[in-house]
């Protein structure tokens, strides 16, 4: 065989080869990809770990409640249908601490709930969208002598948060805001009468028919709670807020005239001078911190009790400080703003109390840079 | 080619990942009490490369004062050169630096809350790339995690 023949013919045979190998390689290379994507797709959604990331810290690991709703009680379960929970995972509870969960999607929301309903054991109650018609009068009326006690006037619910802190727990659960437009939008009528009628086991809310009320009072009452529901009310997320994250006032004085004129009134607000240190104070050896980055940090105690008291999660906020930075020939004097914090919590007892830390923080640094 | 096979297996390993939480408010449950907690915290904080700059101890301050509570502390971290940074380039993040972590017994169990750290990457703004908080939301993740399995 000439020797070209022989090198033709061993270049077809490589050219082959290669051939073969770039096919089995981009076969291999789409195979390993489609696998990976099928795991991703058919691959169901963990409701346990979902649970146990987005619910577990305010309901607790085994649904016993806590800052949350005991979902795992029997008679809970037994009184709500799974688009209640899915609903309500949705849409929160507006200024109720619960937030609505929307960065979720269909099948993790639906992963959970099934994680939740294991709890009972039992198939999920199903109750139907059939509006009840009853007298919304009487039914007002009956709600200031039977709910009112526990809900509130206007049906707003018990205070708090449901966190223990530096107090026992003498109920297993807060009295829901029923005119709350999330609970409204998720409960159905029939739901809302099946609990008046049950009560919930293992909870202050006792049968009404064992109270003595008949079936039409409830019907009535049923009427008056959905009378409370906001028409307005779409579930979508409200501005968090207009407010800006930061108050920050420039200062006529140097930074040290401006640490010190912040001292005095702090004071002069009934505060006390915790602390002064630099920003970088830990983060660096002692000494080599940017000293142009003065914190104060200072507390009135009564306000902070009365604060953790209606919202323990406030540390975020904590401690009360104020922090000057020099930049260039500028002085400027900086905090946040509790306005702009508190809109995250969902909680509407805090938002009052901002206002007010607020109104305090802005007389400070207004009397410092006068 | 086998380049390309683990290119295309790291691709496909990235879209199991769990999302990251992404409420504005970030909490945790653990079921240690609050000194074992607290230590789980510190080490995981370390263990993720940040330096824990403070401890701030609320409950002292109250007790002192003859209110009752329980233990609450709050937490700074950070690492400096990032603090450097977002301090030069977005001076509006000053008064939420250095990051923190706000730690606080409940009876048996201890409750650990932050808010999320894309809160700090709005209030930067463009002057930031995102790609930090990024990471910090996924390190708070993992941190949270570590307090939530430590025995």
């Amino acid at each position: 065989m000439p020797v070209t023949d022989k090198f033709s013919r061993t270049s077809a045979i490589c050219r082959c080869v290669t051939q073969l190998d770039d096919t089995i390689e981009m076969r291999l290379t789409l195979w390993v990809f489609l696998m990976c994507l099928f795991g991703t797709v058919s691959a169901a959604p963990d409701g346990a770990q979902l649970y146990m990331t987005h619910c577990a810290t305010c309901h607790g690991d085994k649904g016993d409640g806590g800052v949350g709703v005991p979902l795992s009680l029997p008679a809970f379960l037994e009184s709500v249908d799974d688009s209640f929970l899915r609903k309500t995972i949705r849409l929160g509870r507006p200024g109720r601490v619960m937030p609505a969960f929307r960065a979720l999607g269909d099948a993790q929301v639906d992963a959970i709930v099934s994680h939740i309903r294991n709890w009972s054991g039992k198939p999920a109650p199903v109750f139907p969208d059939t509006p009840i018609k009853g007298d919304v009068q009487h039914g007002k009326e009956l709600f200031a002598s039977y709910c009112a006690a526990c809900h509130g006037e206007m049906g707003e619910g018990g205070s708090g948060t449901g966190v223990t802190f530096s107090r026992k727990r003498e109920q297993p659960i807060i009295a829901p805001a029923l005119n709350n437009p999330g609970f409204l939008a998720a409960a159905s009528d029939e739901m809302i009468r099946y609990t008046l009628q049950q009560g919930r086991a293992g909870t202050p809310m006792r049968s009404f028919l064992v109270q003595g009320l008949s079936e039409q009072d409830i019907n009535d009452l049923v009427s008056a709670i959905r009378s409370m529901e906001d028409s307005e009310f779409t579930g979508e997320r409200p501005e968090v807020t207009h407010e800006e994250a930061v108050i920050i006032v420039e200062s006529p004085y140097t930074l040290d005239e401006t640490v010190e004129n912040l001292k005095e009134s702090l004071i002069s607000q009934n505060f006390k001078l915790i602390r002064t240190d630099y920003l970088e104070h830990g983060l660096v050896e002692e000494g080599q911190e940017d000293k142009r980055q003065v914190i104060l940090h200072f507390c009135n105690f009564k306000f902070l009790f009365e604060a953790l008291a209606i919202d323990p999660r406030v540390g975020i906020f904590l401690p009360c400080r104020v922090t000057v930075v020099e930049r260039g020939d500028k002085v400027q004097v900086m905090t946040i703003n509790p306005l702009y914090l508190s809109s995250l919590f969902n909680n509407d007892d805090l938002d009052e109390a901002c206002k007010e830390m607020y109104g305090i923080y802005s007389e400070i640094i207004e009397d410092a840079t006068l | 080619m086998i380049r390309k096979l683990l290119v295309t297996v790291l691709f496909g390993l990235l879209l199991h990942l769990p999302p990251v939480s992404a409420e504005d408010v970030v909490m945790a449950r653990s079921n240690l009490p609050f000194p074992e907690a607290m230590l789980a915290l510190q080490e995981s904080i370390r263990a993720h490369g940040y330096t824990v700059a403070r401890v701030q101890r609320v409950d002292i301050g109250l007790t002192g004062m003859g209110y009752k509570t329980d233990k609450y502390r709050i937490v700074f971290a950070g690492k400096l050169e990032e603090i450097r940074k977002l301090t030069e380039l977005a001076p509006q993040l000053i008064p939420y630096l250095p990051p923190k972590i706000s730690i606080f017994a409940e009876g048996e169990q201890t409750v650990l809350v932050t808010v999320h750290p894309k809160l700090y990457a709005g209030i930067a703004g463009a002057a930031v790339d995102p790609v930090i908080f990024e990471r910090w939301a996924n390190d708070l993740q993992s941190i949270f995690h570590d307090v939530r399995m430590a025995e």
